[in-house]
């Protein structure tokens, strides 16, 4: 299972990506069916390892956050090319649709684990996580990672260091407010890393670069969008975990 | 520590104050809110209404510089955006021409085709242009490229040169090319937008004035053509401008010409928002829109849920543009797009306070006054209200230390937000609620009236509020079934919105309002194309036609219509069709454009100044976008328009016709392009709506997939609610427990074994097989039996163990006191709260309590058979009979100990098994075999009946019948017998709760005798567990797996009911003949009492279902996996579940049709059935923490009993839930 989650990780990439040169479709196609590798392991483990009605909803919370992933991703995207945006939408779409489409995959496929990972994780240290368990709270910490995430494609700053200090600042502030577990917090740290790391290797690898790096590869806020990133789809996980009844399909 | 507290009381007291204030003076509170609002709000107004629209600032021409970056002193009227050279100068020259004198014996194309022929004299005018050297050419903007995508238009937009657009661009600027073409109007039309298309067309771009004006079709009725020649200059010289001007004015004079020349528009463009800047922002405000939903969905047990609700936005939205407005008064103008940072805004104030107040004020006792209530709930949130506020206000001043300019304004924004938002929810929201409160109360009042007026209905009124009539209660053996409208069904989620979209049609007002906002965008968006449309169908419908303006006909009679600042730069020479002279004045005042119509005339007015203001103002920014020039940010700055008149003679028109023209017949295909603007229109509609359609499906698919209907029969856990993270602690907020108070029982000296109740008497029995009857009112203890101290001599030394052990099957001869092993699993099973280890995870005990057996010497089978009750014992147990049962296997058959001799004052020696109340009757089954009545007032033993050797181990007590089941299987009927008339002489109240109907009261002076009227020696194969009666029905259930159904009257076997694969655990029936079975096995099972047939059948739990109870719309059980299930009662689908703490008891008890009492550890809890949400927790003692609440009895004045230890609890469940729906 650790070697599954690596591998998983390893599919985790930013929302804030920017491709702009795509690798060769060699490389595409062994991502590809790595990941898609990766997707019957963990069906298989699921099915195995548990009761058939339990792993439904399993596959179900997985799709929720799947799909939740994937619409974040595409947003955020957006949300970050929207600085050099031209006046044509369909160019934008284009370039959104088109270059990078493994990255919302990636990224729905990162939620789902990582929005799987966090009551399990609750489930096996024994402490159910209580804090604010009502959609209306995850609500307002969907809506502050959208923020977060604005807040570094739009905002200007004097400097990196300054903006990358108030997105940690700020990361911090979604968790002590809407999380406050130390599974959560160590969950949302291994993520950032985890994550940061991948994005440095396929960087590296000229998979994409970023137009001003400033910490090696990758922007430095990074670690930050990703942190928060985890403990926002955590809270999703859990509040799904906990069987509420719907989850709204619409951000 | 002291400053702390101080200041907490006096917050808590000055919130006191300010609620007893709100309450009070509601009116005028909310009137002064709203005035404070609508004046902050005040400075709004001068706000620019958000919007992509273009600003403009006008200067001088004479004597304009560029202006610099650096600003100047003099900013009083220069916007900021004034700065640095403009993107392009741009010089239109518009030209209006005109065939005349008109000749009749002109067709309608002429009417353009050679007023359009000239613009490529005048194109060649203004290329050739020359002024000391400097040419258009060295001027002009450069173009490159067009972009890639717009491939369609490179045979008609210039590329690679100057931005030079006119008509002559549709013909290559060729003037062969024009007159080759055979239908100008064809061309022309070729490239308009087939699809909808609000911004600049084509034909706009290139004509420069708007497609109405330019009279180029054939129904033009004034006959002037209208274009302009633009000019995109990217350096601005004055002189060479000015020459050209002089150059073209002198060549083509336009006499009387006043159009203003001096000034100079800048028209600055704001950020174009495009689609991909739409969708973040859509995003974060359905985001917003979730978190409110879901925030106000909690607002519960009020009057009026959506008038909160909207309350709770409303101040919310306002308390925002008070910070807005408020921010504006002090000059700090908002430089952050107002509608992207607004959701964040909104999710940092907040719904929470307000959420938590109204859940506050609403569980305070209702008894109190409104203005108490409402002060009381506002002063127990008042310390965690200014906790928050006080820690948002620290977070958001360390925001504005960051010294990101964004940030800080964001920051004062949200300080100025939130501390309007709080005064709101002072004011405002607080004086709401206790409106909605009070009208809550009164209509709690009208409601209550009529019921309490009727006859005392069969189910006391306060607990059932808003019950439509009771379902009316059958005599014992008529059935009624249910009529459906009295179900108040949790439906499925699925149902329930489909039945809200049928019911509110939801569809079509979002339909519907979704057309009407898209056609607002549309005017919005292109004000000129529609606003012209609508003013050439008003000039057309109207009969003054196009003559408004001439109110001094006298003056010039010939010429009316004249403006008198809009000359006629020439005159057609004569009149071709000069007045009738018939015609009178009247006449002619009314339609004074019979003269021009077949005189074209040219006219400037000073509309036609500035007429590029007409144009759609996406017409600028889309003819640099396609050269990839954004203006977004920038400005341009518009020149003013060289006018340029021609006219030609219809000589020119004739030579400069084609061919086809003449023979080109009006095709009627043209109408349609005059109803163009129609068209689209109706297109737009159309398109509203379809999208509306398919968004409604979109969302209903989305909504079927990703909610299969999973549940039901292999019930995916599906609503599970842990007991620990309840909606109450949010925000560490619980509800004040105060208000339900237990009354505490006591007397008992050992745990309480059985409990029955008829509603107004309860009767307990311990361990030490006492009998205490209480008033289930007041609890107060009316009898003892027995009262004296003789038991205690009979039962040696096993008192000790007595009290930890379970006495219920110790026998009398004291043989289990000295032996430590059998000691050890009553005691695990008893008194410590590790049931769970026990019972929590293991679905069967047979295996455990056979290895028990094994471990016992032979010897002592006899004694240690009462030792063997498993599980099963706890599951009887909760019943309000209580029934201990055997689940030991069928391997020793039960040998009953020694029979004593009977006493007079009845049998002491052997313990109560089973015990029920009716009347004032107490029937007790003992584990000899032995039934006694007593008289519960009195506490003498009325009758008493040994004809059986087995222990009791159920008993039903239903009329003047008592049904037993003893330990070997068998079960005997006994009929109650008075010798005098059986005195109906009162009730004593309402029965039971579904059960029984009420039972004569018996004198003390009656002899009662019970007589065994028959006997079923092989009821089942194996020991009953359950019995209950209702309906003249008796049910018992056993370890044989099967249920089986008696009649009272005769005690005969009407079915064997087949269907659990395990013992039969619990049984439900009712008066409505509701059956219900659950096994060990997990499954519970419904049956048709009259068929026999099994309606449904549902594997529910995890190992064994402890307790069973229907309402009418729904089944509730629990099972030793500590979940409470919840089933629709109907389909057998399951509602959801609530996940108890491990260990917590089995115990069940409806109260109302919406309300259930669960037993916990040392608590009960209250729950709405409908929804699933705990309301409440009373703890019943301090040192409860290790003692479990095993029976739970309902009484019908709206008391629960339950067992606590050696306790007994009452608690009075308080008006409060009453206010559940």
């Amino acid at each position: 299972m650790p070697r599954l989650e690596e591998h998983c990780w390893s599919c985790s990439c930013s929302p804030s990506v920017k491709t702009q040169e795509l690798s060769s479709a060699s490389w595409i196609v062994c991502k590809t069916g790595e990941m898609m590798s990766i997707i019957t392991s963990v069906l298989r483990h699921a099915y195995g390892s548990m009761h058939s009605l339990q792993s439904a909803n399993l596959m179900r919370r997985g799709l929720v956050l799947f799909i939740v992933g994937v619409v974040l991703a595409l947003v955020l995207n957006l949300l970050q090319i929207q600085r050099n945006v031209t006046l044509f939408p369909e160019e934008v779409l284009d370039t959104l649709f088109s270059s990078a489409w493994w990255i919302p995959l990636c990224c729905g496929t990162a939620a789902a684990v990582v929005g799987l990972l966090y009551p399990c994780l609750d489930h096996h240290l024994g402490e159910p996580h209580k804090f604010k368990r009502e959609w209306a709270s995850v609500m307002r910490c969907i809506a502050v990672f959208v923020g977060i995430n604005h807040a570094s494609a739009k905002l200007d700053f004097a400097n990196n260091v300054q903006l990358s200090l108030t997105l940690a600042a700020l990361s911090l502030g979604l968790w002590w407010t809407f999380d406050r577990s130390r599974s959560g917090f160590g969950l949302g740290l291994t993520t950032a890393f985890l994550a940061t790391l991948i994005a440095q290797l396929l960087v590296y690898n000229g998979i994409y670069q970023y137009t001003s790096p400033d910490f090696l590869y990758v922007r430095s806020w990074l670690p930050c969008i990703f942190f928060s990133g985890g403990v926002t789809v955590g809270n999703i996980g859990r509040q799904l975990a906990m069987g509420s009844t719907e989850k709204p399909h619409n951000d | 520590m002291m400053v702390r507290e101080r200041l907490r009381q006096n917050i808590s007291a000055a919130f006191y104050r300010h609620g007893l204030l709100c309450a009070s003076y509601p009116v005028p509170i909310i009137l002064f809110t709203s005035a404070s609002i609508l004046t902050c709000c005040y400075p709004l107004l001068k706000l620019p209404l958000p919007g992509t629209g273009p600003v403009e600032f006008t200067t001088g021409v004479r004597d304009y510089s560029i202006p610099s970056h650096e600003s100047p002193g003099d900013l009083s009227e220069r916007p900021d955006w004034y700065q640095g050279p403009p993107v392009a100068y741009i010089q239109q020259v518009l030209v209006k021409a005109a065939v005349s004198p008109w000749d009749n014996s002109l067709v309608p194309v002429d009417v353009f085709r050679s007023p359009l022929g000239r613009v490529f004299s005048v194109l060649e005018e203004i290329r050739n242009h020359v002024y000391t050297d400097r040419s258009l050419e060295a001027l002009c903007l450069q173009v490159t490229d067009l972009l890639p995508g717009l491939r369609r238009m490179q045979a008609v937009l210039p590329e690679h040169g100057c931005l030079l657009v006119s008509p002559g661009n549709y013909w290559q600027n060729r003037r062969d090319l024009f007159d080759a073409d055979p239908d100008l109007l064809k061309t022309v039309h070729q490239h308009e937008p087939k699809g909808l298309h609000t911004s600049a067309t084509l034909k706009d771009l290139l004509f420069g004035v708007p497609g109405k004006q330019t009279g180029v079709s054939l129904y033009n009725k004034k006959r002037v053509v209208t274009y302009t020649i633009t000019i995109a200059l990217s350096s601005y010289d004055a002189r060479f401008v000015a020459s050209l001007r002089a150059r073209l004015k002198q060549l083509h004079p336009s006499a009387n010409c006043t159009l203003r020349e001096d000034h100079m528009v800048h028209v600055h463009f704001k950020e174009e928002i495009g689609i991909a800047e739409l969708i973040p922002l859509v995003t974060t405000y359905i985001i917003l829109f979730a978190y409110i939903y879901f925030s106000t969905r909690k607002i519960d047990m009020v009057k009026s849920k959506w008038g909160l609700a909207l309350a709770a936005v409303v101040t919310v939205l306002s308390s925002l543009l008070m910070s807005v407005g408020l921010c504006t008064l002090f000059g700090l103008t908002p430089t952050l797009n107002g509608g992207e940072i607004f959701p964040y805004l909104v999710v940092v104030i907040g719904l929470e306070n307000v959420l938590v107040l109204t859940k506050s004020v609403v569980s305070t006792p209702v008894d109190l006054e409104v203005k108490l209530r409402i002060a009381q709930g506002l002063s127990n949130e008042s310390w965690s209200i200014m906790k928050n506020m006080a820690t948002e206000l620290c977070i958001i001043l360390i925001g504005y230390f960051t010294f990101v300019p964004a940030i800080q304004e964001f920051c004062l924004f949200a300080v100025v937000g939130l501390v309007s938002d709080f005064f709101l929810q002072m004011f405002f929201f607080t004086t709401v609620l206790s409106i909605d409160i009070r009208r809550m109360e009164l209509a709690d009042l009208n409601r209550r009236l009529p019921a309490e007026a009727g006859m005392p209905p069969p189910k006391p009124g306060p607990l059932r509020p808003r019950e439509t009539p009771p379902p009316p209660r059958p005599s014992p053996h008529t059935i009624t079934l249910q009529a459906p409208a009295f179900r108040n069904l949790r439906l499925p989620k699925r149902l329930r919105v489909v039945y809200f979209l049928a019911r509110t049609r939801l569809a079509q007002r979002i339909i519907m309002v979704g057309t009407v906002i898209w056609i607002g965008i549309l005017v919005y968006t292109d004000p000129a194309g529609l606003r012209t449309l609508l003013a050439a169908q008003v000039s057309e419908q109207s009969p003054l036609g196009e003559a408004g303006l001439p109110p001094h006909l006298g003056v010039a009679p010939v010429f009316p219509g004249r403006d008198p600042t809009s000359t006629l730069s020439v005159l057609p020479a004569p009149e071709p069709t000069p007045l009738p002279e018939n015609q009178s004045q009247g006449h002619r005042a009314a339609r004074p454009e019979v003269v021009p119509v077949s005189s074209p005339q040219i006219t400037w007015g000073p509309e036609d100044e500035e007429l590029w203001r007409r144009l759609s103002f996406r017409h600028w920014p889309a003819l640099f976008s396609y050269y990839n020039i954004t203006l977004a940010k920038r400005y341009i700055s518009i020149l003013p328009v060289i006018p340029v008149t021609l006219h030609l003679s219809p000589q020119e028109a004739i030579d400069t016709r084609h061919p086809q023209d003449t023979h080109h017949a009006p095709p009627p295909s043209i109408k349609t392009s005059d109803l163009q603007a129609d068209l689209t229109l109706y297109k737009v509609a159309a398109l509203g709506l379809f999208a509306g359609v398919v968004l409604v499906l979109l969302l209903f698919c989305l909504y079927r997939v990703l909610c299969p209907r999973n549940y039901g029969q292999n019930g995916v856990p599906h609503g599970r609610r842990r007991r620990g993270d309840l909606p109450c602690d949010e925000y560490g907020y619980s509800p004040p427990i105060s208000e339900i108070s237990p009354l505490l029982l006591r007397g008992h000296s050992m745990d309480i074994e059985c409990l029955a109740s008829d509603g107004m008497l309860l009767a307990s029995c311990c361990l030490a097989r006492q009998i205490r009857v209480w008033d289930a009112q007041t609890g107060d203890c009316l009898t003892v039996i027995p009262n004296n101290g003789l038991r205690r001599s009979s039962s040696s030394g096993a008192c000790e163990a007595e009290s930890l052990l379970g006495a219920d099957f110790r026998e009398p001869g004291g043989g289990a006191v000295g032996r430590p092993d059998v000691d050890i699993f009553p005691i695990r099973r008893r008194t410590t709260p590790a049931r769970p280890a026990l019972f929590g995870d293991q679905p069967d005990l047979t295996p455990l309590i056979d290895t028990n057996f094994g471990s016992l010497p032979p010897s002592q089978t006899l004694s240690s058979s009462g030792f063997d009750f498993g599980g099963l014992v706890e599951k009887a147990y909760q019943e309000h009979e209580t029934s201990p049962t055997l689940a030991f296997p069928p391997s020793p058959p039960p040998v009953l100990p020694p029979e004593l001799p009977p006493q007079n004052n009845g049998d002491w020696d052997s313990s109560v098994w089973a015990m029920e109340l009716r009347g004032n009757l107490i029937a007790t089954g003992r584990s000899s075999g032995k039934l006694e009545l007593w008289d519960a007032v009195e506490g003498s033993l009325r009758c008493s009946n040994e004809d059986g050797v087995s222990g009791i181990t159920a008993l039903a007590f239903l009329n003047n019948r008592i049904v037993a089941a003893r330990l070997n299987g068998s079960l005997d009927f006994f009929t109650v017998e008075i010798t005098k008339p059986l005195g109906l002489l009162q009730y004593r109240g309402p029965p039971g709760r579904g059960s029984l109907p009420p039972s004569p009261c018996y004198s003390s002076e009656d002899v009662i005798s019970c007589q065994l009227t028959r006997s079923v020696q092989c009821a089942h194969q194996k020991q009953i567990t359950v019995l209950k009666a209702a309906a003249g029905r008796v049910v018992t259930g056993s370890q044989d797996h099967t249920v089986r159904v008696y009649r009272l009257e005769d005690s005969c076997c009407l079915f064997t009911l087949q269907g659990h694969s395990g013992g039969i655990t619990a049984i439900y029936i009712d008066q409505t003949m509701v059956l219900a079975s659950g096994g060990q096995d997990g499954t519970i099972c419904v049956w048709d009492v009259l068929t026999g047939s099994r309606v449904s059948h549902v594997y529910g739990h995890r190992g064994d279902v402890t307790s069973l109870v229907c309402t009418t719309s729904c089944i509730i059980s629990s099972g030793l996996d500590d979940l409470i299930c919840i089933w629709d009662r109907s389909t057998g689908i399951k509602l959801y579940s609530i996940q108890q703490e491990v260990g917590c008891g089995a115990s069940l008890g409806v109260i109302s049709e919406s309300l259930l009492v669960t037993g916990g550890q040392g608590c009960v809890s209250f729950w709405d059935l409908n929804y699933g949400d705990l309301l409440q927790t009373v703890y019943l003692g301090q040192s409860s923490e290790g003692q479990s609440v095993r029976q739970l009895l309902v009484l019908d004045n709206a008391a629960i009993v339950c067992d606590f230890g050696n306790e007994l609890s009452l608690v009075y469940v308080p008006s409060v839930l009453e206010k559940l729906d």
